[in-house]
């Protein structure tokens, strides 16, 4: 998703007031920054210009269940979060961050019929292995081995 | 999946003390030992806790919160699932109207302020009854704020009208429900229905504690809380573990912890993924709700795609407060009172059809109907519904009794039978059990005269001035007479016989 956004915003000329991609892009900074939800002590993001810790590579791995930690895969990560930081370029003061490409749109209510019937039968054939009509899983999440357990890292 | 949940989060605040109950206020002070105590050291001994509750409560709608899958109860497994609810590719939420609506009442019964325009976002996290990986909720601009709510305490067995407190609501947000997981230890697997979740009416507590004047501490979030009684352990066993924690120097962690119930104490629940992240980012799929009021409504809107808050707000029915208020004026009963008929379901229609069919005072009927009534439906675990006696058969016998047809230790009994239903009229009752109270004035005095007769000590007694024994003799003439006089006139008649 960074990327698609990042060459629209290449292509449109990375200067203020263009909306559309760059917006979009704007807007997905401005709001991760707004989110108060997420916990404090996650590891810190990188600085421009500077390494991805290897406590950020682990936490991004654990969170995204995406195992990337090769020489290839943080290189890459690496060059994203750069590119992406011309972003900060942009000066957005006083412009209200867009949420969505569809805020202009009406939002459909649906009114409070049943209209779905079951289709169990349908959805238990893309599970391999069910019980009685329910979808088995292993108990609990299945955890992530530790950076110390795993093969030793290529990029620190 | 996506069954409609609503979620209110209220932070409160209160102090916190060592072993009492919470109810009682007071500052906690340790004294600093060999030293006189200075203001400045106590202060920074004493520690205010703030706790808020986050509570789940289950719109009851027909279909789910974003699809048109049954909201079921007690279905088969997985049989009210749409492939949205599957989170199968391709598919998208459609917002439920009638559940914006429920949300825009809830929101105005707590005095909140509806957001005229609110958001929806995706809350990532990871587990097998979440399908799709995140639960759509509103985190950042949810559709009512700033609301707050008036109760009373009860102070012991009794309310005290007083004690009125008022906590904040913070915000009210429409979200998806997960699905239900079973959890088979023997054969090491979850079982997964994604249907809905259970419970209709969930509670988590996030308790954190602090010096006054200083920033707020962590905060943890308590989880499996079963029960009102549960609720209030489980945040005072919070309290006291945080506060020694951080007393002998240790760390508050912001994790999830779980109640046990048996051994009372909370417990952790971190596994080894370690601290939440959840990654809020706004839900792509929904453009903002937009909601108005009588001012803001487009004039050629289709009535079934808007939600006008003033049309909500004038077909509110009418809140617990007002029919409290509207009650102890209309029939002249206590607060405490109101508060009880409103507790218990089909109570209040109860009293009122009961009120409407006696001629017996308000006062008297509230006494029958949460003493006898309520206390005969509890010890047998039924529903008002459920109960036995009609409302018109209490009133007749109340009328009985405020005629004086019977006296109050036979309408008991009377009662009793009625309540096993077999099918007996209360007349044909009283007749049966000859319950009737003694109205003949000649005979009550005849049986006052023998049992005078019968007992001339007490008769010296009496005239001696010890009033006591008077409630002896009424005592012995209500034997005599099978309970079936009303003893102020057994009183009267003794008095003037030993005059």
């Amino acid at each position: 998703m960074w990327r698609r956004t990042l060459r629209a915003a290449l292509r449109a000329g990375l200067s203020p007031g263009t909306t559309g991609a760059v917006a979009e892009a704007r807007a997905a900074r401005v709001g991760s920054s707004r989110f108060a939800g997420s916990d404090s002590g996650k590891a810190e993001g990188p600085s421009p210009g500077g390494r991805v810790s290897a406590e950020l590579i682990e936490h991004l791995e654990r969170l995204a269940l995406v195992d990337f930690r090769n020489r290839e895969g943080v290189a890459r990560l690496q060059a994203a979060i750069e590119f992406a930081g011309q972003l900060r370029a942009v000066d957005t003061d006083g412009v209200v961050p867009m949420e969505s490409v569809l805020e202009d749109r009406c939002l459909y209510l649906r009114a409070d019929d049943v209209v779905e019937d079951s289709c169990v039968e349908a959805l238990l054939q893309n599970s391999q292995w069910t019980v009685e009509e329910y979808f088995v899983a292993p108990p609990g999440n299945i955890t992530l081995p530790k950076q110390s357990e795993q093969d030793p890292v290529t990029e620190s | 999946m996506a069954a409609p949940i609503l979620r209110c989060a209220r932070a409160g605040r209160c102090w916190s003390l060592g072993s009492r109950p919470r109810r009682t206020r007071a500052l906690f002070a340790e004294p600093v030992p060999g030293r006189v105590r200075e203001q400045s050291s106590a202060a920074a001994h004493e520690w205010a806790a703030v706790v808020g509750l986050e509570i789940h409560a289950q719109i009851s709608s027909n279909s789910k919160l974003f699809s048109g899958s049954q909201v079921s109860f007690l279905a088969p497994p997985n049989s009210s699932v749409s492939f949205f609810d599957a989170s199968l590719p391709g598919t998208l939420p459609v917002l439920n109207r009638r559940c914006v609506k429920a949300a825009v009442m809830t929101g105005l019964a707590l005095n909140c302020t509806v957001n005229k325009k609110s958001l929806f976002d995706r809350k990532h996290y990871f587990y097998a009854d979440l399908p799709a990986g995140y639960q759509i909720t509103q985190q950042r601009l949810p559709i009512a704020v700033n609301g707050c709510l008036t109760y009373s305490l009860s102070v012991g067995a009794h309310w005290s009208p007083s004690a009125t407190k008022t906590v904040r609501i913070k915000q009210i947000q429409l979200e998806q429900d997960s699905g239900k997981s079973l959890h088979d230890d023997t054969r090491s697997q979850t079982l997964i229905d994604l249907n809905r979740a259970e419970g209709q009416l969930r509670v988590d507590a996030n308790v954190s504690v602090h010096h006054p004047g200083e920033p707020l501490g962590v905060r943890t979030e308590v989880k499996n809380l079963n029960s009102i009684r549960f609720l209030a352990k489980a945040i005072d066993y919070e309290i006291q573990r945080q506060i020694e924690e951080l007393r002998n120097g240790g760390k508050i962690l912001n994790e999830t912890r779980a109640f046990d119930e048996k051994l009372g104490c909370t417990v952790s629940m971190r596994d080894k993924e370690g601290k939440q992240d959840y990654r809020f980012m706004p839900e792509p799929n929904l453009p903002p709700l937009i909601l108005y009021d009588a001012e803001s409504l487009p004039t050629a809107a289709d009535p079934q795609q808007v939600v006008n808050i003033d049309w909500i707000r004038e077909r509110l029915p009418e809140l617990p407060s007002v029919t409290r208020g509207r009650l102890v004026e209309q029939y002249g009963i206590l607060p405490e009172h109101s508060f009880a008929l409103l507790n218990e379901d089909g109570l209040l229609e109860f009293f009122q059809t009961v009120m409407k069919e006696t001629r017996a005072e308000p006062k008297k009927v509230i006494g029958w109907i949460l003493s006898t009534f309520l206390g005969y439906l509890k010890q047998r675990n039924l529903a008002v519904s459920e109960s036995p006696i009609s409302p018109s058969s209490l009133a007749e016998l109340l009328s009985l009794v405020d005629s004086k047809v019977i006296s109050l230790p036979a309408a008991k009994q009377v009662f009793e039978e009625l309540w096993q239903n077999q099918g007996k009229t209360t007349g044909q009752i009283i007749q049966e059990k000859k319950l009737e109270l003694l109205q003949n004035q000649e005979e009550l005095e005849e049986i006052c005269q023998a049992v005078l007769a019968e007992h001339p000590q007490e008769v010296m007694a009496v005239k001696k001035g010890n009033q006591k024994v008077v409630n002896k003799l009424i005592g012995m003439v209500r034997r005599a007479t099978e309970g079936r006089a009303d003893p102020i006139r057994i009183k009267q008649i003794l008095e003037k016989q030993l005059q």
